[in-house]
């Protein structure tokens, strides 16, 4: 989907127009920083990438620890637990706590004092969620916790992160499709759950690699008479630049009544990405508001 | 060698790469092949496109498999001598399911299923899905009903979770977490207030009480199914180093799902795990002749016919084509040397989306492919075109 690739650019956007921004990403995967500056990224370090860019690769580990050690008074009992091989164990098997681990750190990156020693808040963190089906339940695991523990810490804070990542001013939902089929499904089912289940809507859609649709209709047919490679190719993706068109606009007619705007990226066809290829692409997208896309 | 080599004497083809590669229509249009040949196959799909699901006569999800009408293919040319099996999976169903075939008694099936815990994060969780398939598949297997049979993996950008699962369940429930749960004196008579133990009192304050009440609730109420789950996670584990079984990588040349597929394959050695080959669809075919053309001279040779404007047009269009194409086979050699794979299979990208039965057989063309074919197909390093057939006939 170029999902990175857009988070990637979102940030880029943001740092330019003067926002201290964060891409945070999770799964152990640091695609983003790879790309921004060559090479990999400490987990869990926040790294600075790029002018007013900094990344994150979170680790739900790491993130635990943290949330202790800032929880109780004392570091030591924080060390007791997280020394705790049946600890492990319990976070490990206790469905739905990476989940929720990771969003704490969001979370976390997002606030005026910040747990991480030393650390600085951010204005904008672009989170480079997971895919489809499974990027909805993370953005849930705050309040389903909150709504399992009821009462006590977990389900205060599982509240707290909630309140934010499902107030649409303080967060906002980017979609990300390519122009095919069951890319743009996903993209219609993730808009009616980030809707039935966060209360949110989509901020936008992104559609990237849009080919170039150079030939008109009578283009087309003028050269269906044209033998050789040549005719073959421009034949060909003619056929495919239509039916990425086709796909848009089914797009576009299911997001219709919505409100949801819809941005296309074209193809790119340089060999790799690079920062400066991002940021115009960050242009192109141009977010407009100071809200905090969730992905 | 064709995906049929790779697949000899193969009773489990697990099918992983990240999502929107065509990893679901791989995984059918496999099945649909192995089943041509003469085989009984079942292929397991998550949640497929449904033009996908309707092309293979399925409906709805539904837990069992159904047979594919052979109808459906003869159209196609396609003889089915074996069977094709296709069911859809409910994974949160499936979970359901296996807690009740597990539970000793409708007591703790109730306890279980009731919980809050369980209701609410059993179905949306990282790492249940995975090992509700690969559970799943076990039962298949172990019903003896196919000779193969093909899974296609969730869409998980975690592959961890996917070989994690079985061996984190079994290390749960023999370790001493559990023990601690369920001892007379445990966590959960613990955590009712009795109990003062470091661990658990630092737990309670972090967590809050009911959580926990509501976390120990759980875990004793699993117990129950505790020797059913252990045997499962075993038997899983096992049927994932089974020399029968194995792992294909779908990916597509794009940046993000190479990455994926790399860090894959290093997951799957580091797990011991049967790799058994890999799959690059999507290929751009460029421009199918064997030395690059140049788009000026394409231009030159068109204009007369076609008109400046025109010719200009296709010159670009061939440019680009090529651009592509070289992409891909720049991919296509990292792919090669960073899986030690030396002869991945390439299927080159099709017009137009293919989610019915005709794209289905075209997808199973190329997965099949016998040498001679396949020889048309193969991108060698530095060259501008990987030489695929038109796809603009299909």
């Amino acid at each position: 989907m170029g999902k990175s690739t857009v988070a990637a650019a979102l940030g880029l956007a943001a740092a330019a127009r003067g926002l201290r921004t964060i891409v945070a990403e999770v799964s152990a995967r640091d695609d983003i920083s790879r790309t921004l500056s060559g090479g990999p990224a400490a987990p869990f370090a926040e790294r600075q990438i790029a002018d007013g860019l900094s990344h994150i690769s979170i680790d739900p580990e790491q993130a635990m620890e943290e949330y202790l050690v800032d929880q109780l008074p004392v570091r030591a009992l924080a060390e007791v637990l997280t020394a705790s091989r049946a600890f492990a164990y319990l976070a490990a098997a206790t469905p739905g706590m990476r989940e929720l681990l990771t969003m704490g750190k969001v979370w976390e990156l997002a606030q005026e004092a910040r747990r991480t020693p030393g650390a600085r808040p951010y204005d904008l963190v672009v989170l480079d969620a997971p895919a489809t089906g499974h990027g909805v339940a993370v953005l849930r695991a705050p309040r389903t916790f909150a709504d399992a523990a009821r009462l006590g810490p977990i389900a205060r804070q599982g509240r707290t992160i909630d309140a934010m990542l499902t107030d649409p001013s303080r967060t906002g939902v980017v979609a990300v499709a390519t122009a095919e089929e069951m890319p743009v499904n996903e993209a219609l089912a993730l808009r009616a759950s980030v809707r039935d289940e966060l209360g949110l809507d989509l901020d936008l859609a992104v559609v990237n690699g849009m080919l170039p649709d150079r030939l008109t209709a009578a283009e087309a047919e003028a050269l269906s008479a044209v033998a050789g490679a040549p005719g073959r190719v421009a034949r060909s993706h003619h056929a495919r630049a239509r039916a990425q068109r086709a796909q848009l606009a089914r797009l576009r007619r299911g997001l219709r009544d919505t409100g949801v705007p819809v941005a296309t990226l074209p193809f790119c066809f340089a060999a790799e990405l690079c920062a400066d290829d991002l940021a115009a692409l960050g242009r192109r997208l141009d977010p407009k508001r100071g809200r905090e896309p969730a992905r | 060698m064709s995906v049929a080599d790779r697949l000899v004497g193969k009773r489990m083809c697990i099918v992983a790469g990240s999502g929107g590669v065509g990893k679901t229509t791989t995984a059918a249009a496999l099945a649909m092949g192995l089943a041509a040949a003469g085989q009984r196959v079942a292929v397991v799909t998550i949640d497929p496109a449904r033009r996908l699901a309707n092309s293979l006569g399925l409906d709805e999800l539904d837990n069992e498999p159904r047979l594919v009408d052979p109808a459906r293919f003869a159209d196609h040319g396609l003889e089915m001598r074996g069977e094709l099996w296709a069911m859809m999976l409910d994974a949160k169903r499936t979970f359901d399911e296996l807690i009740e075939r597990l539970a000793p008694d409708e007591r703790t099936r109730d306890d279980i299923l009731g919980n809050r815990i369980y209701a609410e994060l059993s179905g949306a969780v990282a790492g249940s899905q995975e090992f509700t398939a690969i559970a799943k598949l076990y039962e298949l297997d172990r019903s003896g009903n196919f000779d193969v049979i093909v899974l296609d993996t969730p869409p998980s950008r975690n592959a961890l979770d996917f070989l994690d699962a079985p061996d984190r369940l079994t290390h749960f429930f023999e370790g001493r977490a559990v023990k601690l749960f369920l001892a007379p004196t445990g966590l959960a008579a613990k955590v009712m207030g009795r109990g003062t133990g470091v661990v658990f009192s630092i737990l309670k304050r972090v967590t809050g009480v009911d959580l926990l009440t509501d976390l120990s609730t759980f875990f004793r109420a699993l117990s129950g199914v505790l020797d059913g789950f252990v045997e499962r996670a075993a038997g899983v584990k096992a049927l994932l180093g089974d020399p029968a079984t194995t792992f294909l990588i779908v990916t597509s040349p794009q940046r993000e799902p190479v990455e994926e597929a790399i860090y894959f394959r290093g997951k799957l050695r580091e797990a011991r795990m049967p790799f058994g080959g890999l799959i690059v669809n999507r290929v751009d075919p460029g421009v199918g002749e064997p030395e690059p053309l140049d788009p000026g001279a394409v231009e030159a040779a068109l204009a007369a016919d076609l008109g400046p404007a025109l010719a200009r047009k296709v010159a670009r269009t061939v440019a680009d084509a090529q651009v592509l194409a070289d992409r891909d086979a720049g991919s296509i050699t990292r792919l090669r040397r960073e899986l030690d794979e030396r002869e991945p299979i390439l299927v080159p990208h099709l017009d137009g989306d293919v989610h019915d039965v005709d794209g289905l057989v075209q997808v199973y063309r190329h997965l099949f492919a016998l040498a001679p074919d396949r020889e048309r197909l193969v991108v060698r390093p530095g060259r501008a075109a990987p030489g695929a057939q038109d796809a603009g006939a299909a």
